[in-house]
């Protein structure tokens, strides 16, 4: 089945199809995150003590995990204007520090994993460490999935860039707003675990 | 596949933006980009007062949802985006209070209430 791809505007919508694909599909992980949230706020004033984050959990390594994953947002964003601009070879550059910081802020994170292991933190331990390692654990599949997408887009799937360039800007808009999502979920774990 | 192969000069234009705005867009993400790094020291320093727990838990949230805005409305363009997608966006954040707000449809020591 050939499936049509189109950028084109629609005049009903004022929007091509795949930035209300992209959109609706980051409503549908807004709520996803939101019931692990809703959750962690039912087991957290259910319970009758709750520790503050930071007594258990690593704060500077989360605060430079937070610098790392915002950085990432900028060179993603530059990615795609330097397509924009028309310059793919800075949109490498950008796209590849992207890919970097995303394995960076992934490389922290199984070091913090390994830490709390190693000293017998499971995620049965406790309510806390339950909701730290699921909440954490499925910001860090989006994290992986969007460096995949990343990773396509910096390597083979960058041939599009010479067929059809408004086709492959289009497609690097796109991910970057789920690359920005995931930065976005990250703005509010951080305070909500590790320091409160 | 369809045919519409647009490889043509003005390629900012066929993607929807102004070719003129993108010089203007990189100095605004750079100010945002520096703005959220000055608002994450601020998140970490306010932690280090040990306020009372509500009053704790609602800057955080309140310099949160600053930062989600920064990043939203600046890098994902949501300050010049369609009326579709603030329509898909209003809802989302309907349904999503409502998600928040079930907890406080429990009794304090965290049941539900039964009828």
């Amino acid at each position: 089945m050939d499936i049509p791809y189109t950028v084109a505007v629609r005049r009903d919508t004022g929007l091509n199809n795949g930035k209300i694909g992209i959109w609706l599909f980051l409503a549908s992980e807004v709520m996803l995150f939101g019931a692990l949230f809703a959750s962690y706020i039912l087991i957290r004033t259910g319970a009758p003590s709750w520790p503050r984050g930071d007594t258990i959990l690593d704060v500077p390594l989360a605060t430079f995990n937070t610098i790392v994953l915002i950085s990432s947002s900028v060179t993603m964003v530059m990615a795609w204007a330097s397509l924009m601009r028309r310059r793919f070879g800075t949109f490498r550059i950008y796209m590849g520090a992207t890919i970097l910081l995303g394995l960076v802020f992934l490389v922290v994170k199984y070091f913090e994993y390994s830490h709390h292991l190693h000293i017998g933190e499971y995620p049965s331990t406790n309510n806390f460490l339950a909701i730290y390692y699921t909440l954490t654990g499925l910001h860090m599949l989006h994290v992986f999935g969007g460096m995949v997408v990343n990773a396509y887009f910096w390597g083979p799937g960058s041939k599009l860039w010479e067929k059809n360039p408004v086709w492959f800007t289009n497609r690097v808009e796109h991910s970057g707003l789920f690359w920005h999502f995931v930065d976005l979920v990250w703005i509010f774990l951080f305070p909500t675990l590790y320091l409160l | 596949m369809t045919s519409d192969h647009a490889a043509t000069s003005d390629h900012a234009a066929d993607t929807g933006h102004d070719p003129a705005d993108i010089d203007k867009h990189v100095r605004v993400y750079i100010i945002v980009f520096v703005a959220l790094m000055v608002l994450t020291v601020v998140t970490v320093a306010i932690s280090r007062f040990h306020l009372p727990v509500p009053v704790a838990v609602s800057v955080a949230l309140l310099v949160a949802t600053v930062k989600g805005a920064l990043v939203a409305c600046y890098f994902m363009h949501l300050i010049s985006e369609k009326k579709l997608i603030y329509a898909v966006l209003a809802l989302t954040a309907a349904f999503f209070v409502v998600l928040l707000a079930l907890p406080s449809l429990t009794h304090n020591n965290g049941y539900w209430i039964h009828g």
